[in-house]
């Protein structure tokens, strides 16, 4: 629980100018030791994990700075969805501008999601019905701000959205004199 | 009409649309950046041809990655890159900069408030979760993401849900030697890490009312750290005291402080929810774990993780002494240390460097001890060497720096090495933070210098001033 982005994504991996290439400092101080080999007793260094698009973690996670290079890292390294009992504010915002999907569960589910997630383990999540599913017994269903739902549907460019909404931010300007 | 509290009303005067099913879109006054979140969002507007709408409400500075020791040495190709960037991108796009060189550079949470950008009833956001400092002033101040901050620079405004609301209501008056510091440290330790997510937390009660505006600072600086992405307190005579006469505040100033005097939230409004703590029960904190939640009175010992209830608590708690190489049952006041830090966005202003002068003042520095001092600004630094604060480190051997973000996340060479803690007056303890390995606990700018004197944890109270 409460894991922060400083251990998502340590900070001298924060001095990249670019949005891509930051997979591979994903959990850098867990994933490697200080001769950087893989750390054996890291689970996501596990040869069943490998190819896991999901990440299941416990309460708070995400918490700490608001280095959106945080879900540039998960992204890049292949989790499309954060599944967690809760999340900090800032990387939920940060996963939905990015494409991932991060789900809030109950804990008992959490629970249930670690002992079951071994080797071949299939979790399906839709989105449209807010639902994840095993197909084994396992359902849950989750919220989501319609907002934000619409938006990873449909991969919105939200500041095109919003400079749609252009003369409103102007009468805005006009009416409180900003700047005056 | 219906009593509000400061955080609706600010929220409110801000909403520029409003639709069903979907976030309010706030218009954001004051949009603080710096080079580590922001070359993204620069680039964004280049690939799509856009501009910064409101380059007038912008303020750029440098300060995650700047060295502290000599300006021009920059050893980091990488960080010396960012720092370029921002400057390009700040001519591109016509956004006013203090460099590196400039007079007004600084710790982005600490020049706003120095040069009158923050003040009352703003909308005020940041690449930079610390950005809740600037609720001191009854600010509504977040710390956003780099996608955010692409869209603040294109549209000057941010969908934004509703947030929760939650007064926490600090009781009595702390007692003479303890800071604004430990009264943070303490609402974290008693309420959580995640106390205030998904709400907005004021900050009520006489002992915030009795604080000077540098301290109102430090306490609203780590509501994040309690899970709140903007800790504000209703503005009043000691804020608009504060304001007057600096740089960018309204040239009528007295109309400008009329209208503030509205802000405070309204006798009789509701939170969400209520918090209370009791300031004269609170001692000199030191946190002993790798969150700021995990502290506790410097009279404490280091807890076994057998005292929680919860398991997962039980782990968190094993997990973070197996880091921090602490027995359980270790009186803190035994624990020594071997760096000390005085700086970050937290504890990095005069009256900060003056109470760790008051311990430091005809002391020696512990032996075996490095110890730094990095003001906040350029302008804290002036100030601190005229009335002599770097004399007073340096003779106690202290080394003296230059402004910057430095040992609070070590994107700099200042680096606590692997194995080594640190007592320090920044904001955030976990795994790594100060380098690869080190260790920190958190402690106000007294107890810092009092740690640096005696090698350990010490109640800064008991060292009393030397008259040199």
């Amino acid at each position: 629980m409460n894991v922060d982005t400083d251990q998502i994504i340590p900070k001298q991996f924060l001095k990249r100018i670019e949005r891509k290439g930051f997979g591979q400092f994903l959990f850098y101080n867990w994933r490697f030791d200080d001769d950087g080999k893989p750390r054996e007793d890291f689970n996501l260094n596990e040869e069943q994990y490998q190819h896991a698009s999901i990440l299941v973690s416990g309460k708070n996670f995400g918490c700490g700075s608001s280095r959106e290079h945080a879900p540039w890292a998960l992204l890049d390294y292949g989790f499309r969805i954060i599944i967690a009992t809760s999340f900090a504010d800032i990387f939920y915002n940060n996963c939905v501008k990015n494409g991932i999907l991060p789900i809030a569960l109950d804990q008992e589910t959490i629970s249930e999601l670690f002992q079951k997630a071994k080797d071949g383990y299939e979790l399906s999540v839709d989105l449209k019905k807010q639902q994840v599913n095993d197909g084994e017994g396992l359902q849950a269903s989750f919220e989501i701000d319609p907002y934000w739902k619409e938006m990873l549907l449909n991969g919105w460019d939200e500041v095109s959205r919003t400079l749609a909404l252009e003369d409103k931010i102007k009468l805005y300007e006009e009416k409180q004199l900003v700047g005056e | 009409m219906e009593p509000k509290t400061i955080i609706e009303k600010i929220w409110d005067k801000h909403v520029v649309h409003k639709e069903e099913g979907s976030p309010d879109l706030l218009y954001i006054d004051l949009h603080l950046v710096h080079e580590v979140t922001s070359p993204q969002a620069f680039e964004g507007l280049r690939m799509n041809n856009r501009s910064v709408r409101r380059p007038d409400l912008t303020f750029a500075t440098m300060d995650h990655n700047v060295p502290t020791i000599a300006r021009h040495i920059i050893n980091d190709p990488v960080s010396k890159v960012q720092m370029e960037k921002l400057e390009e991108n700040c001519h591109e796009f016509g956004v006013e900069i203090a460099d590196i060189n400039h007079p007004d550079q600084g710790i982005v949470h600490v020049i706003g408030p120095e040069l009158g950008l923050t003040q009352p009833g703003k909308t005020i956001v940041c690449g930079d979760s610390h950005t809740s400092t600037h609720g001191a002033f009854g600010a509504l101040a977040f710390g956003i993401g780099t996608s955010e901050v692409e869209h603040v620079l294109s549209t000057q405004t941010l969908w934004q849900s509703r947030p929760k609301t939650i007064e926490i209501r600090v009781n009595g008056r702390l007692g003479a030697g303890v800071t604004a510091k430990d009264l943070i440290l303490a609402v974290i330790a008693k309420f959580g890490v995640n106390a205030g997510t998904g709400a907005v937390v004021e900050y009520t009660g006489e002992a915030i009312r009795k604080m000077t505006m540098e301290e109102r600072m430090t306490v609203c600086n780590m509501s994040i750290e309690a899970g709140a992405k903007a800790g504000l307190i209703s503005p009043d005579e000691t804020t608009f005291s504060y304001l007057k006469g600096k740089r960018h505040v309204p040239e009528d100033f007295d109309r400008a402080v009329a209208e503030w005097q509205g802000l405070a939230t309204d006798p009789g409004a509701t939170y969400d929810e209520v918090l209370e703590i009791g300031a004269d029960e609170i001692e000199p904190q030191v946190t002993w774990g790798t969150n700021p939640s995990m502290g506790s009175s410097v009279y404490a010992r280091v807890p076994f993780p057998e005292d929680y209830e919860d398991p997962g608590d039980q782990k968190a708690i094993k997990q973070a002494l197996a880091y921090m190489d602490l027995k359980p049952g270790t009186p803190i006041q035994t624990i020594d240390i071997q760096y000390v830090f005085i700086g970050s966005c937290t504890n990095s202003r005069l009256s900060d460097l003056r109470s760790a002068a008051d311990i430091v003042r005809g002391r020696k520095v512990h032996e075996g001890v490095t110890a730094l001092v990095v003001p906040g600004s350029k302008s804290v630094k002036d100030a601190a060497e005229a009335e002599g604060l770097d004399t007073i480190f340096k003779e106690a051997g202290f080394e003296w720096r230059e402004a910057g973000c430095s040992m609070c996340l070590a994107m700099n060479d200042d680096i606590v090495p692997p194995g080594e803690r640190c007592a320090s007056t920044s904001n955030r303890n976990f795994e790594g933070r100060q380098g690869n390995g080190s260790r920190t606990h958190l402690v106000s700018p007294a107890m810092a210098a009092a740690a640096a004197i005696e090698g350990r944890f010490t109640d800064a109270r008991k060292i009393k001033p030397l008259v040199v």
